[in-house]
């Protein structure tokens, strides 16, 4: 089971279940064993030393054996706190998920009673509940219970909060289900783990207020025994006879410490955040493992950034996805190159790879250089690539509401990220910041400057972006689909807001999309990816009129074209291979009309094909030659 | 022949700043009284930027939002108790994210029993029965069945979405951006099955898009949205060639398209309006070309012009 394998790579997690189990089958078997009655005085006997004549551990001020009374307490005490948390969670939950899932008015009234409730320091809240139900241990279980459901109520709401609004419950009402039904079979299934992981955080935390309580007199009642009671007795003989305190006290202890250890390993391997390996933290450069290096190439002395037979990798578990499998681009001064490719082509790893930006762990560089100015970054120092990120080499993401801290306002990002590299006044770096905005063409940049992102457009925070890359007059921007998020009329504006830009300023632009009308608008030169390759390359206009990959032909059939009217769509049938198992030979075989045995046999090399194109297909289609 | 669909004077108002007693601070009017009638097989697209309404209308539509005003006409009977398990019946949703849209927790045979048993209470063998018949029409294998969402791509997955819609046997689908997520390969896979599905199942289908080369090759007609208004309708054919309202020849030659020089076709300051402080007159006039006195003060009815191609402008191109 993937659960308990998860469990076990917590050592302290493992040893805190081992000391559970142990605790747990000795309270269950405490009936079955040969043990004094606890509850018998005999107070001829009383104060007896552990491992002497009177029993393992003794006996109490009234000469009652303790290590039964232990056991027996050990037991009550365990059924006690895990009822408490049963109870807590159940209810809190229900609480919990009506409060989220209704939203609005009722989630409004029951989760500002919840915070009243909170508002009480809750040892005082459990005493006062005691207090009005009278002492006994009962009472202290519901006493303990109370005042921990507001904890998960509170929990479990923000969780349903974000299920609720998932489209699915939208389905499920949509195939006749009524609340009621939606809220058991489809929020609740998945609130469980959040509920598991709250109670095993939790469980400990309320052994040890039913103890509390005990302790004060106020949980179980003489004679029966539980580990607060115990101890409470005790009290009295701390100095004189530190053993009855002692046992008691040692045994709250293991329990209290193994139930957290094994909490914290359950909410781990439980949480699915911290299962993909986020709780590892990335380092600030992606690792290179590589044999050789390849030389820088001759023929692209001009190009201002160069990748050679770039190959980057992710290792999960056992598994290799080859991400990147031996990428070769250049981009020259002043030039758009457009990476195209569909999801899982390895354009934006491709992208990542070039300042080490892919995280690492899993992400690993296993070959290649890119070399920028003449330098191979690959493996350079990460005070190189510090002082050339964002500086001499800006990136530019899909998303700017996911890149845009939200706490700060632009101005101050701007301002941070001019700071980061150039020792300015803030008052330089802001009026600098102003400029930026309005080369950004961002209307009353004086004002704009001290908005939240989330007070901006989805176009105007696109702008942001934008200007952020430009901070430091990068000589490359590599943009990751910047205008996929947008809308056509705001794309428009910001292609036409780069293409300026790299006009004015002699960018070098390497485009990464899917739109080969973005493509066809902006960029000189185009290379196609297909499962972590590069599999044509080319001038835009050539590719564009005479693709030579059938991939190519056939992916830009898939795309309808505005005007044409209604008609059938050409598809590619299959889907593109998974890069962890790569097929021999060409990755696009399995989906290609033209392939061959040949084409599944040895390496496809890319192969140049007329001025400045190259094509990776042993049967290229064969329109290539006549346009030319 | 009876309208699949007829909405007359829709519109949805949300409140803003809501307080724990008293009214809100504020209402924005998400969709505007809307009026569409769609026929009996057709397939009529919605195009528009996000946050024009779009989605609000759909989910009107399907009786997940009440309508804050107007009347929803299903095959001619009324519907306006926005209970989605009466209009499950008739008309059924396809979500624009694919794997969202499924719960984890299920499995897919799970998920498609769900509408047969609660809509048509079908007994487990009419189910399975069911199921066979809806994943060969889909092309999908029934031992997907006893899988788990997280199993499958986004085209398969919004496959099953598309098996689920059906199940429900509703004769009319709205499709919210249903390829949207998808990559083109897939993208014209999934497009052409909805085709064939269509002609299959005598479908009405609602197709919503922010993609215009989309939009026009699956639609007979075409709506464009703009700020919670219809501000034209017409033939798919004719919409984006030769279209009448500044705000979707704006649309149009916005489109990246091969082979046309970049340009931005309109001034790039300009932002969407304010929907907590809207326009009185034109919601489109901070950004027309065309704009004049009469659009400050009167807002623009849709007018019905030849060839039903309407269009709510003063001044049609």
């Amino acid at each position: 089971m993937s659960f308990l394998r998860l469990l076990s790579r917590n050592r302290l997690a493992l040893a805190g279940l081992v000391v559970m189990a142990l605790v747990v089958v000795l309270a269950l078997i405490t009936p079955l064993l040969p043990l004094a009655d606890p509850d018998v005085t005999n107070t001829a006997d009383r104060f007896k030393r552990p491992l002497g004549d009177a029993g393992l551990l003794g006996t109490d001020h009234l000469g009652r054996d303790l290590l039964s009374r232990l056991l027996w307490g050990t037991r009550l005490s365990l059924a006690v706190g895990v009822a408490a948390a049963l109870i807590a969670a159940t209810i809190g939950a229900a609480i919990g998920i009506v409060a989220g899932f209704y939203g609005g008015r009722t989630d409004n009234i029951i989760m500002r009673g919840v915070d009243m409730l909170m508002a009480f320091p809750y040892i005082l809240l459990a005493l006062a509940i005691v207090a009005a139900l009278g002492p006994g241990l009962l009472n202290a279980l519901i006493a303990v219970a109370a005042v921990n459901i507001p904890f998960f109520a509170r929990n479990i709401r923000g969780v349903t909060v974000s299920i609720a609004h998932k489209e699915f419950v939208d389905a499920a009402r949509l195939s006749g289900m009524g609340d009621v039904r939606i809220i058991v079979t489809e929020v609740l299934p998945n609130v469980i783990p959040v509920i598991v992981i709250a109670m095993s955080t939790t469980i400990g935390w309320m052994i040890l207020e039913t103890a509390g309580l005990s302790f004060l007199g106020l949980g179980s009642q003489p004679p029966q025994a539980d580990l607060g009671s115990m101890l409470g007795e005790a009290r009295s003989a701390l100095i004189t006879n530190p053993h009855t305190s002692v046992v008691p006290g040692a045994m709250i202890l293991v329990i209290v410490m193994a139930i957290n250890l094994l909490g914290d390993g359950v909410r781990d391997a439980l949480d699915p955040r911290l299962k993909s390996g986020a709780l590892s933290r990335p380092m600030p450069a992606t690792l290179v493992r590589r044999d050789s290096v390849p030389p820088q190439p001759r023929t692209e002395d001009e190009a201002i950034l160069a990748l050679r037979d770039l190959k980057t990798e992710f290792h999960v578990k056992n598994r290799v996805y080859k991400a990147v499998g031996g990428v070769d681009l250049h981009v020259r001064p002043g030039e758009c190159l457009g990476i195209i490719g569909e999801s899982g082509s390895g354009k934006s790893v491709t992208a990542l790879s070039v300042m080490g930006l892919v995280a690492s762990p899993p992400g690993v560089i296993t070959g290649g250089a890119v070399y920028f100015e003449g330098q191979d970054l690959i493996g350079a120092p990460y005070e190189t690539l510090r002082r050339l990120r964002g500086n001499r080499v800006a990136y530019i993401f899909q998303d700017p509401l996911a890149t845009l801290h939200p706490l700060y306002t632009v101005g101050e990002q701007l301002i941070e990220a001019v700071r980061a590299h150039h020792p300015t006044s803030r008052d330089e770096a802001r009026t600098h910041a102003i400029d930026l905005l309005k080369s950004v063409r961002i209307p009353n940049a004086e004002t704009r400057i001290d908005s939240y992102p989330h007070e901006l457009s989805g176009g105007m925070r696109q702008r942001v972006g934008i200007a952020m890359a430009l901070a430091n007059d990068p000589e490359v921007i590599i943009a990751d689909e910047p205008t996929t998020a947008l809308d056509v009329t705001v794309q428009a504006q910001i292609l036409s807001l780069l293409d300026d830009l790299r006009r004015e300023r002699g960018l070098a632009i390497v485009f990464i999309t899917h739109d080969f009308g973005v493509v066809a608008q902006l960029c000189d030169r185009v290379a196609v990816m297909y499962a972590g390759r590069i599999v044509e390359e080319g001038p835009t206009a050539a590719i564009l009129g005479a693709p030579a990959h059938p991939y190519t032909a056939r992916l830009m059939a898939c795309v309808p074209e505005l005007g044409g009217g209604r008609r059938e769509l050409a598809a590619i049938p299959g889907l593109p291979p998974v890069v962890d198992n790569l097929p021999q030979g060409c990755a696009f075989a399995d989906r290609c009309h033209k392939a061959t045995d040949a084409c599944r046999e040895g390496e496809v090399t890319l192969v140049p094909k007329g001025p400045d194109r190259a094509v990776r297909c042993i049967d290229p289609e064969i329109a290539t030659e006549a346009a030319q | 022949m009876t309208a699949a669909l007829k909405l007359s004077g829709l519109s949805k108002t949300f409140p803003v700043g809501k307080r724990l007693l008293g009214p809100p601070r504020a209402f924005v009017r998400a969709v505007q009284p809307v009026s569409l009638t769609v026929e009996t097989g057709e397939t009529l697209g919605i195009v528009g930027e996000s946050g024009c309404g779009k989605s609000t209308l759909a989910r009107m539509l399907v009786g997940l939002l009440e309508p804050t005003t107007g009347q929803i006409e299903i095959e001619g009977e009324p519907l306006d108790n926005a209970d989605p398990a009466t209009f499950g019946r008739k008309i059924q949703y396809v979500f624009q994210d694919p794997i969202s849209s499924l719960n984890p927790r299920k499995t897919i045979r799970q998920i498609m029993e769900a509408p047969l048993r609660n809509l048509h209470g079908m007994d487990a063998k009419a189910r399975a029965a069911r199921i066979a018949e809806i994943f060969a029409a889909v092309n999908l294998r029934e031992e997907f069945l006893d899988r788990y969402p997280h199993e499958f791509s986004g085209g398969q997955a919004q496959r099953i979405g598309i098996a689920r819609a059906l199940a429900a046997d509703a004769r009319i689908l709205i499709l919210d951006e249903p390829v949207s997520a998808l990559d083109v390969s897939v993208q014209a896979q999934v497009l052409n099955l909805l085709a064939g599905l269509k002609a299959k199942f005598d479908l009405t289908y609602l197709f919503i898009s922010h993609d215009l080369a989309v939009v026009e090759a699956v639609s007979d007609r075409v709506a464009v949205l703009y700020f919670g208004s219809v501000v034209e309708v017409g033939p798919a054919e004719q919409i984006f060639s030769n279209p009448r309202h500044p705000y979707t020849k704006l649309l149009a030659d916005s489109a990246p398209v091969v082979g046309r020089a970049l340009k931005a076709p309109e001034g790039r300051e300009t932002e969407l309006p304010d929907p907590l402080n809207p326009p009185t007159g034109c919601a489109f006039l901070a950004r027309c070309p065309f704009a004049s006195d009469q659009c400050t003060s009167t807002p623009p009815e849709l007018v019905e012009g030849e060839t039903g191609h309407s269009v709510a402008c003063h001044h049609p191109i």
